[in-house]
């Protein structure tokens, strides 16, 4: 194998499977032209999986499709497989699988179905498909759901027949945009293992990209990109070896980690501070060890112990650098004392709640409360039933069984007024694309009652708080998307609600968004407010005061991190992660799943 | 409360209105219409087109002849020779009416006989055969009249006058472009109105817009205003038109009028608002619009009276609030109907309005997916 | 099987022109076929819509007034008077109602339960036997511009029954008309509405099968990413353009014969001319909407702008601008002129004629020769607007 040692400078050579020469890529948007690509060097070489990494908005998508012929660039040249991909496009789409962000896969079609139109397609002989069409069968594990329609898998299961069909005529070069997005840790595993097969035995050269950053260190190769620039490339290792040194692991008996990242994410010469179990790790920007006392003067026995760096560690630096950190200091406004601390109250109520869509159960009877000032998540995979029991504790949907209570209210039944308490942030980017950021935060501010200069404050706090003050006049469907998140919190938090519902806010924002959100949130929760939050991101569960984690509609396991970390300690893993937790809770549960 | 359907209001204007293209699809395809359709819509012929096989060398003939020349509603296209010239020039569209007058004609006539004429009309379009039969009646019951003046005969024993009220000249117009500010109105407020939820339903801003304290009567009223205030403006600048441009009488009361296009607008937006909130894409909403459009439209006595369809269609009519509508706009233009004697119209509109602006109200919190 | 066994056998078949075309024509031919099946809205569209507006408005949509509400006005009933009022009782054309005065039946017009009013006077009986004649007469509500010519068309029909009923029974030969018309309708001899209008509607149906489905299902690849993948597969662009119009031409077709069938059966509509021609004129409109339907998805690739072009592009011009109910000949030269862009109005016209008139091709080929070209070029338009790009 051709090995990652290698450094960051090697030349394109016959290896190469992509050769990108002086690219550049813009895209009009509205009235202003944005550069996707910008002069663009790179290669991609044979027989290994190169993975592409960069935060929402560098590139990723472009560069795979214009890799596929389906975008042509405005500047320079691009050559797969040693063929043009601009004029011979035909002839190097013969060579090359492509499996974009959303799979077009036809949801009225069978799986079967599927493979045989892409098997047609890529004109593969009918002798030669038995074979090839048990083997892609055997790898993914669809084998017995052939004849069910491709719309009735769940979100792993259609990754994994998208894979198929892409395969259905061995490509030499595989491309993969984020094919694990949304998916869940148990099947995330399952694709990856089949990446690893391909490469190993059918010899095939992988392009992928993600938004993981601990699927970075599993690949071969890594191509670092930033706002359309290149900002690196080279093994895994040659970004996190550099940081040797930076990294420390942290804990402050007595101290909440959430708080201690906070106070630590202040300090100067921190890059980066993220809970990570039950320790708080911490990134320096120098190489000197850090003094406990001048660090936190506040914190009394800190312990501070060196670990080995990773790849997530030296992307944040590096995006650091181009992007200085914006975390506004303590004072949040106007979310201001009437809810302080944590109580024991219980504010949300959930009690046997099931929710069924004609004989499909999306949630099956769970019990679960919310204690007052507490962050809780629900964690799960995609059409784990999280969104469905959101829908319902807002009112927008009745259980079709079970009781439940928002701040002692059915929201549902209960007078429109009580709706002001909470804020509702949902899953899918939900404001109005063609209003102005103003425009949002008026009408939102509005619709809760604010009006004259409460409204105009609240609207400056929210501006200057989000840092939106530079895009208030743009529409919102252009902002990008991190600032569209920012966006859509901002409104959710005008009326300063008692409690605060998150859909998915982080899904597809980039790292350093997500940092910043979670640094929002935390500071709401330290104010009193209590928040209740779903994610498919298994560390991002590490940042609530207790989770619930689902599959399939159902409750697996219910507790503070800590808690359902230690469910899954063996002889093998005796520190387990968050991810090896739900993947244990799964197998645990895998009798229940198999008969559903 | 008004200060949050103001909002709401403002918010969906902008919405609406501040990107171009949906700009355009409000203001331009209804004006387009209105000019062309105005023009086109149109059932009264001018210049028949017809070709004469005159056997008769008379000088009665000529006449006669000369009759359907002088006539503008007439334009000779062919003069035929044979009988056998008849079948091609009306098989191949160029005459729509062929006379033929054989060669006794005149002679008959001196001999104080009943004189024959034949017509031959083309009757693919029954409409078209229909008007051209009646004006090739008229020419010669005038040309009867006058010969029987003329040679100093009893004319018959009883004639007929015709005369039409309110639209003395039978110019079919007068009946279409009234009919139009319906239809065009309906069509605005329905693109408008089918998809504001649907549309917010698809961005998910549905949802968040229903976690606000917003309550039903609000945002009914919030979503409704901008609707009603489009087509409002639609309906002014279409009546403004007929009246201004295609020079339609009014002879009416603006007030009596307004009544009826504030109650077809509700009832219009009640029942865009009920298809969008069933909706649960944009897709659905656009197809439920259209398919409430083209039987609305057809049924509606815009174009063919409700009174020639079968007794089960008729009573099917009666849910259609652009069957009232459109009796109001031609009473009111045309006949100047009061208010009083529009009573039987106003009130199914108001009924069509108030449910289904409740169903749809229900529908936003209690439409499941 | 080895791997190095399958990507040598790839190599060799992938990426060769000629025979392996057929191979994805015939994989994206049977996936639209399945879709189809699947999916209830397209059948929906091709095959319950027809049936629902052909019914509706096959026997909604007359222009033949009957049983028209006739108020009678007699100042001095008698003999006379009866026997003219009976010609009316029997005629299928009105139904009417007897009014004891003017005042009372001008009302009766005003609130609109009457459409006519038929006035004899005082003196009718002895102006009747004058040398000056007696008077009829007739009011219409003019409102309805159409259907009031086609009510005094009646009554001069009922008018000229009655003479000559009456001269007949008076034993003269003569009854003062000097000039008998002697009407003859070619092709629709009853001017029964419905065999013209029905012709026409299937035309607007076509429209809608054609244009709606087609640039629904296009931008349907598109929103749900499908057309992605499809187009960084070796596939070529013409194989996608066919892959769509073969299988919604073939569904067209379905909803023409359907149409046709209803129209033959349920409406006795006569067919003189032959089904061959009608169908080889439905394939070339067919495509002309097809085309059309292609270019709105491929422009706006957004099933919701799509479906919003295609309403407007296509109904209201089909129902007011095609000939179908309204007479392009009636029409003002600048309007005629825009009735040749759509394709509705040469496909009406081949329709009308060929239900009611036969296979006239003086009429069938140069309306066949516009749809062809204008296939031609919205095909065109398609074809060359249509990249394997994102762009």
């Amino acid at each position: 194998m051709p090995g990652p040692g290698q450094s960051m400078h090697t030349v394109a050579t016959e290896d190469s499977v992509i050769i990108l020469e002086g690219v550049s890529k813009y895209f009009v948007t509205g009235k202003r032209k944005i550069a996707a690509l910008q002069n663009v060097d790179m290669f991609v070489r044979r027989g290994i999986i190169t993975g592409l990494i960069g935060p929402d908005g560098a590139g990723k998508t472009t560069l795979m499709r214009m890799s596929t012929g389906l975008l042509a660039p405005d500047a320079g040249k691009i050559t797969i497989l040693g063929i043009d991909a601009t004029s011979d496009s035909l002839l190097m789409e013969a060579s090359i699988g492509y499996m974009p962000q959303r799979f077009g896969l036809y949801e009225d079609l069978t799986v079967m179905e599927n493979m045989k139109l892409y098997a047609d397609l890529h004109e593969v002989p009918e002798e030669l498909r038995p074979p090839r069409f048990e083997e892609l069968l055997h790898m993914t594990g669809l084998g017995p759901f052939i004849s069910r329609l491709a719309g009735r898998l769940s979100g792993g299961m259609k990754q994994k027949l998208g894979l198929a069909c892409t395969l259905v005529r061995p490509p030499q070069l595989l491309l993969l945009d984020e094919p694990t997005v949304g998916v869940d840790p148990v099947s995330r595993r399952e694709l990856w293992s089949i990446v690893y097969r391909l490469v190993r035995e059918e010899g095939m050269s992988v392009l992928l990209s993600t938004a993981y950053l601990d699927e970075a260190e599993r690949c071969n190769d890594v191509i670092l990109f930033h706002e359309g620039r290149l900002l690196g490339q080279g093994p895994p290792e040659s970004f996190s070896e550099p940081m040797q040194g930076h990294t420390y692991s942290v804990s402050v008996p007595g101290m909440k980690n959430r708080v201690l990242q906070g106070d630590l994410l202040r300090c100067p010469d921190v890059t980066d501070a993220v809970v990570q179990g039950d320790r708080v790790r911490l990134v320096m920007e120098g190489t000197v060890p850090p003094e406990p006392a001048a660090l936190l003067p506040s914190a009394k026995n800190m312990s501070l112990t060196p670990v080995r760096p990773r790849f997530e560690d030296a992307f944040i630096s590096i995006l650091r650098r181009s992007r200085p950190v914006s975390l506004k200091t303590a004072d949040e406004g106007i979310v201001t004392a009437a809810h302080t601390g944590t109580s024991d109250d219980h504010i949300i109520e959930v009690k046997n709640v099931q929710r069924k869509f004609g004989d499909f159960y999306a949630v099956k009877r769970i019990t679960f409360s919310v204690k007052k000032g507490e962050v809780f998540g629900l964690l799960g995979a995609n059409g784990a039933g999280k969104s469905t029991t959101f829908r319902m504790l807002c009112g927008l949907l009745p259980p079709s069984a079970g009781n439940l209570s928002v701040a002692g209210v059915d929201l549902r039944k209960a007078p429109a007024a009580a709706r002001a308490h909470i804020g509702y942030m949902s899953q899918k980017f939900s404001l109005y694309g063609n209003l102005s950021v103003r425009e949002n935060l008026r009408f939102f501010g509005s619709t809760y009652g604010l009006s004259g200069r409460t409204l105009r404050e609240n609207i400056q706090w929210a501006l200057e708080r989000f840092d939106l003050g530079d895009h208030e006049e743009i529409t919102s469907a252009e902002l990008p998307l991190g600032h569209k998140q920012r966006l859509a919190m901002a409104c959710a938090l005008m009326h300063n609600p008692d409690i605060l519902f998150l859909d998915e806010p982080t899904s597809g924002v980039d790292p350093i968004a997500r940092r910043e959100f979670w640094h929002r949130i935390n500071t709401l929760a330290e104010r009193g407010v209590t928040v209740m939050v779903t994610t498919h991101f298994m560390e991002e569960a590490e940042y609530c005061d207790s989770l619930a984690v689902m599959s399939a509609g159902e409750i697996l396991a219910l507790g503070t991190p800590a808690e359902i970390k230690a469910k899954a300690v063996s002889a093998d893993l005796p520190e387990p992660t968050m991810e090896d937790a739900f993947i244990s809770l799964i197998s645990d549960n895998a009798p229940a799943q198999k008969t559903s | 409360m008004w200060r949050r359907i103001l909002a709401l209001t403002i918010k969906e204007f902008l919405a609406l209105l501040k990107d171009k293209r949906s700009r355009m699809v409000v203001v331009v395809p209804p004006l387009v219409q209105l000019l062309v359709f105005g023009y086109a819509a149109t059932y009264d012929l001018k210049n028949v087109p017809y070709a004469v096989y005159n056997e008769d060398t008379g000088k009665a003939s000529r006449d006669l002849l000369a009759g359907f020349r002088g006539s503008p509603n007439f334009s000779e296209v062919a003069l035929l020779s044979s009988e056998g010239q008849i079948e091609p020039v009306i098989d191949k569209k160029e005459a729509l009416l062929v006379i033929h007058i054989d060669s006794r004609f005149s002679r008959d006539l001196l001999l104080g006989r009943s004189a024959r004429v034949q017509i031959i009309v083309d009757g693919r379009n029954s409409n078209t055969a229909m008007l051209a039969q009646n004006y090739a009646s008229t020419i010669i019951n005038n040309f009867n009249t006058a010969w029987n003046a003329r040679h100093g005969r009893a004319g018959p024993p009883a004639y007929v006058t015709t005369r039409a009220w309110f639209n003395p000249n039978l110019e079919s117009r007068w009946f279409i472009v009234p009919g139009i500010v319906g239809l065009l109105t309906l069509v605005v407020t329905m693109m408008v109105t089918a998809l504001s939820v649907a549309r917010e339903r698809e961005q998910g801003t549905f949802d968040q817009l229903l976690v606000t304290p917003l309550r039903p009567l609000e945002m009914i009223i919030g979503k409704s205003l901008p609707g009603f205030l489009i087509g409002m403006s639609e309906a002014t600048v279409i009546i403004l038109a007929a009246v201004l441009w295609f020079k339609v009488p009014f002879l009416g009361n603006v007030a009596t009028l307004y009544t009826g296009v504030f109650l077809f607008l509700l009832s219009a937006i009640g029942i865009g608002l009920m298809i969008s909130s069933i909706a649960i894409t944009q897709q659905q909403g656009l197809l439920g619009a259209f398919l409430f459009l083209v039987p609305a439209i057809i049924l509606s006595g815009f174009t063919t009276p409700i009174a020639n369809m079968p007794p089960l269609i008729q009573e099917l009519t009666l849910l259609n609030p652009m069957r009232y509508f459109m009796v109001i706009l031609r009473g009111v233009f045309l006949e100047g109907m009061s208010f009083h004697l529009l009573i039987g119209q106003f009130w199914p509109l108001a009924a069509i309005a108030v449910t289904t602006l409740t169903a749809a109200g229900w529908l936003f919190r209690h439409r499941l997916y | 099987m080895t791997p190095e066994n399958v990507k040598k056998t790839a190599r060799t078949s992938g990426g060769l022109p000629g025979g392996g075309g057929k191979m994805r024509l015939r994989g994206l031919l049977r996936k639209e076929f399945l879709q189809i099946l699947r999916d209830p809205s397209s059948i929906a569209i091709a095959f319950l819509m027809p049936v629902l507006l052909l019914l509706l408005f096959g026997y909604g949509v007359s222009l033949n007034a009957k049983h028209v509400p006739l108020g009678i006005v007699v100042d001095n009933p008698n003999a006379d008077t009866s026997s003219f009022i009976g010609s009316f009782r029997q005629s299928s054309y009105f139904s009417p109602v007897v009014m004891p005065g003017m005042r009372q039946a001008v009302t009766a017009m005003e609130s609109g339960d009457i459409e006519g009013i038929l006035h004899l006077r005082e003196d009718f009986s002895r102006q009747l036997r004058g040398p000056e004649g007696a008077p009829i007469q007739v009011i219409v509500d003019g409102t309805d511009a159409n259907n009031a010519r086609q009510i005094s068309g009646y009554v001069q029909d009922a008018w000229s029954k009655w003479l000559g009923l009456r001269s007949i029974a008076r034993g003269s030969a003569m009854n003062n008309i000097p000039v008998q018309t002697e009407q003859r309708i070619w092709f629709n001899s009853e001017l029964r509405s419905r065999d013209f209008l029905v012709p026409g509607l299937i035309a607007v149906i076509m429209t809608l099968i054609g244009a709606l489905l087609t640039a629904m299902v296009m931008a349907r690849e598109w929103e749900r990413g499908t057309m992605e993948a499809l187009l960084a597969t070796p596939v070529e662009k013409r194989e996608i353009l066919l892959g769509k119009i073969i299988p919604y031409f073939t569904l067209g077709l379905g909803g023409m014969t359907l149409s046709v069938t209803m129209s033959f059966f349920l409406f006795r509509v006569p067919l003189i001319g032959s089904l061959f021609v009608l169908f080889v004129a439905a394939s070339l409109f067919l495509f002309a909407s097809l085309g059309m339907g292609l270019l709105i998805s491929i422009i706006s690739k957004n099933q919701f702008v799509a479906g919003q072009v295609a309403i407007i592009v296509t109904f209201l011009p089909a129902f007011i601008l095609s000939g179908f109910i309204f007479d392009i000949r009636s029409m003002p030269l600048p309007i005629r002129f825009v009735t040749h862009l759509i394709a509705a109005s040469y496909f009406v016209a081949i329709l009308q004629t060929v239900f009611l008139a036969g296979d006239i091709w003086q009429v069938i080929l140069p309306n066949a020769l516009a749809l062809v070209i204008m296939s031609a070029i919205f095909l065109g338009i398609s074809t060359r607007k249509f990249r394997k790009r994102l762009e």
